[in-house]
């Protein structure tokens, strides 16, 4: 049961950053390896915030959302549009820019060390345990479930009901019939890049009450989002929740019972089981 | 052999006796970035191999590598040394087509994905089993100095080049270039795509492998999180592709500049190495797309020649 709920914990921020990759990968078609570092990046703001500030994390989240939103935009449109435009195909598309945001990753490690130093951060914000069915549980680790819940469901709810969210989905499925019916992909490609990124530093805000992170952790974090999208299903929200709370149960499991320095080989294997017996996601269609 | 043959294999011998009288004439300084440079030459033109004509960037080299250097400090007391680049090579190879037959049925992105982690997770198994025997990291003396792995590591650069010169003159290499034009080409003209690609992948892993197992007593000691350092995959695509990946010699083209300007950053600003890695990926995606090789094919182009 505690391994259960610890890893539905875990799971939950696992799914907020993995809906930020999945909304590039899926819609803007850009595998963005530096995903995590812009999680890492949202981490530091939250810290930052906290620390010198004396800014509520949670109240933090309000600033850090946008500007990350911002930020991402600016990438898409400068860095990745010239890419797309010179793209033959998806599979040049997409080594291109696999190459392209691991140089943004590394940049983004190089900075952030020089900028905070290579050292751990941490800072306790509700380091209070609470009971739930039987045993405790930190209280930072429950908010930070509640909260990626919420978003994330927002998120949904935006994706199913309104115009922009159909839009994206229409995108996701078919970018190129999507202009026929007067998208602008472009137009739809940023905005989904924009917003994934600033779900993605949500989810690091989120992290960074609970995990000691320092400049070089994102490419873990990356690594775990990749196999979630891959485990769910691109463009599948649905199957990404599933995966990350499978992911979040297995990793604690095996943290428990095994041992704790073994939770990427965790990962590995759950992804190696997908691969073999589902490589087109959970819920997704065998293609023809 | 044509006339262009017998100049271009002359050039080659020279250049490689040039070489192998590095420890003569050189000084111990640059006998040290020989060796680096022969090493990377190994990793990048074995990489290359792969990564060239199929266009599926493999970061699985740390993983290959890590695996070499464990095979010479489990066993280079008890087998003659020469044995071991073979173990390890083999060892190399077999990882390489495990990982191969999982993942090269499917798209390239899940190739990539997967080898980003895999030195990690290696190195976490790795780790696991050291933590359940008890056994910590392994001390590798040997009598073997900077000019004999030196020698060794140009022995197997050699290697390579002769086996990437076979692939490419055989079906194989033929049926590679095919598919990394268009693989659905490829597969109604009836090549077996996934066989194809995880074999010539197990030429990489046996390289790096089998460079890892020579390289072994250079680091006298050996433990999990330095033998499987990631860094070392991301600096071989790097000098890979800077050099450019549509010639055999290409690789070399990227790695001798690529490893004297990171000696030089590490000694000046060694915090700044990430970023010039970041930085250095950028410039090849945005301004150098076929690296050195392009540049000179596109010189000649302009300037006559052939």
């Amino acid at each position: 049961m505690f391994i259960l709920i610890t890893g539905l914990l875990l799971g939950g921020t696992y799914a907020l950053i993995a809906l930020g990759l999945n909304l590039q990968y899926g819609v803007a078609r850009i595998m963005n390896l530096a995903n995590g570092e812009m999680l890492v990046a949202g981490g530091f703001a939250a810290f930052w915030l906290y620390t010198a500030g004396q800014i509520n994390p949670i109240a933090a989240l309000l600033v850090i959302a946008p500007l990350a939103f911002a930020a991402n935009w600016l990438i898409y449109q400068v860095m990745l549009v010239p890419l797309v435009k010179r793209a033959k195909s998806r599979g040049a598309l997409e080594v291109d820019s696999i190459l392209a945001t691991f140089g943004m990753s590394f940049a983004f490690v190089g900075i952030m060390s020089w900028i905070f130093g290579g050292g751990y951060f941490n800072y306790a914000f509700l380091a209070t345990p609470v009971d739930l069915f039987g045993s405790s549980y930190a209280q930072n680790r429950v908010v930070a479930f509640v909260l990626a819940v919420l978003i994330g469901g927002a998120l949904w709810l935006w994706l199913s009901f309104t115009r922009a969210g159909l839009n994206l989905r229409a995108v996701s499925v078919n970018p190129r019939s999507a202009p026929l019916v007067g998208i602008d992909v472009r137009a739809a490609s940023a905005l989904a890049f924009a917003l994934g990124g600033a779900v993605t530093a949500t989810g690091g805000a989120l992290v960074s009450m609970f995990f000691t992170l320092d400049a070089s952790v994102g490419v873990l974090f990356t690594m775990k989002a990749l196999i979630i999208v891959i485990m769910g299903g691109v463009g599948d929200i649905r199957g990404t929740i599933v995966a990350a709370v499978l992911l979040g149960i297995a990793e604690t499991a095996v943290a428990r019972l095994i041992d704790p320095g073994l939770t990427l080989a965790a990962a590995y294997l759950l992804f190696l089981l997908v691969l073999l017996f589902r490589p087109q996601g959970l819920f997704g269609k065998a293609q023809t | 052999m044509s006339a262009r043959e017998v100049r271009n294999l002359l050039v080659s011998v020279v250049l490689l006796g040039l070489c192998a009288l590095l420890p003569v004439y050189g000084s111990a300084y640059w006998l040290t970035m020989g060796t680096t440079m022969a090493m990377f030459a190994v990793l990048a033109t074995s990489w290359a191999l792969f990564s060239g004509p199929t266009h599926y960037i493999s970061l699985a080299t740390a993983a290959f590598f890590g695996v070499g250097t464990f095979v010479t400090g489990l066993w280079f007391q008890s087998l003659p040394f020469w044995a071991l680049p073979l173990i390890a090579a083999v060892a190399g190879a077999a990882l390489a087509a495990l990982v191969g037959l999982v993942t090269l049925r499917l798209s390239g992105v899940y190739f990539v994905i997967f080898t980003l982690g895999l030195a990690e997770m290696v190195r976490q198994v790795f780790t696991w089993v050291q933590n359940q025997t008890g056994a910590r990291g392994m001390y590798v003396l040997t009598s073997l100095t900077e000019r004999e792995i030196f020698w060794m590591l140009l022995a197997l650069g050699t290697l390579v080049y002769l086996a990437g010169w076979l692939i490419g003159r055989s079906r194989l290499g033929f049926a590679l270039r095919i598919i990394g034009n268009d693989e659905t080409v490829a597969k109604h003209s009836g090549i077996d795509t996934a066989r194809a690609k995880v074999l010539l992948f197990m030429v990489p892993g046996a390289a790096a492998a089998a460079a890892g197992a020579m390289l072994a007593p250079r680091y006298i000691y050996i433990e999990p999180a330095t033998a499987f350092a990631p860094l070392l995959s991301f600096q071989v695509v790097i000098m890979a592709l800077l050099g450019g990946t549509g010639r055999l010699w290409g690789p070399i083209a990227g790695v001798i500049p690529f490893t004297l300007l990171w000696e030089a950053i590490t000694r000046q600003a060694p915090n700044q190495t990430l970023l010039l890695l970041g930085l250095a990926f950028l410039l090849i995606v945005y301004v150098l797309p076929g690296g050195f090789v392009g540049l000179w094919d596109r010189a000649r182009r302009r300037w006559g020649g052939r």
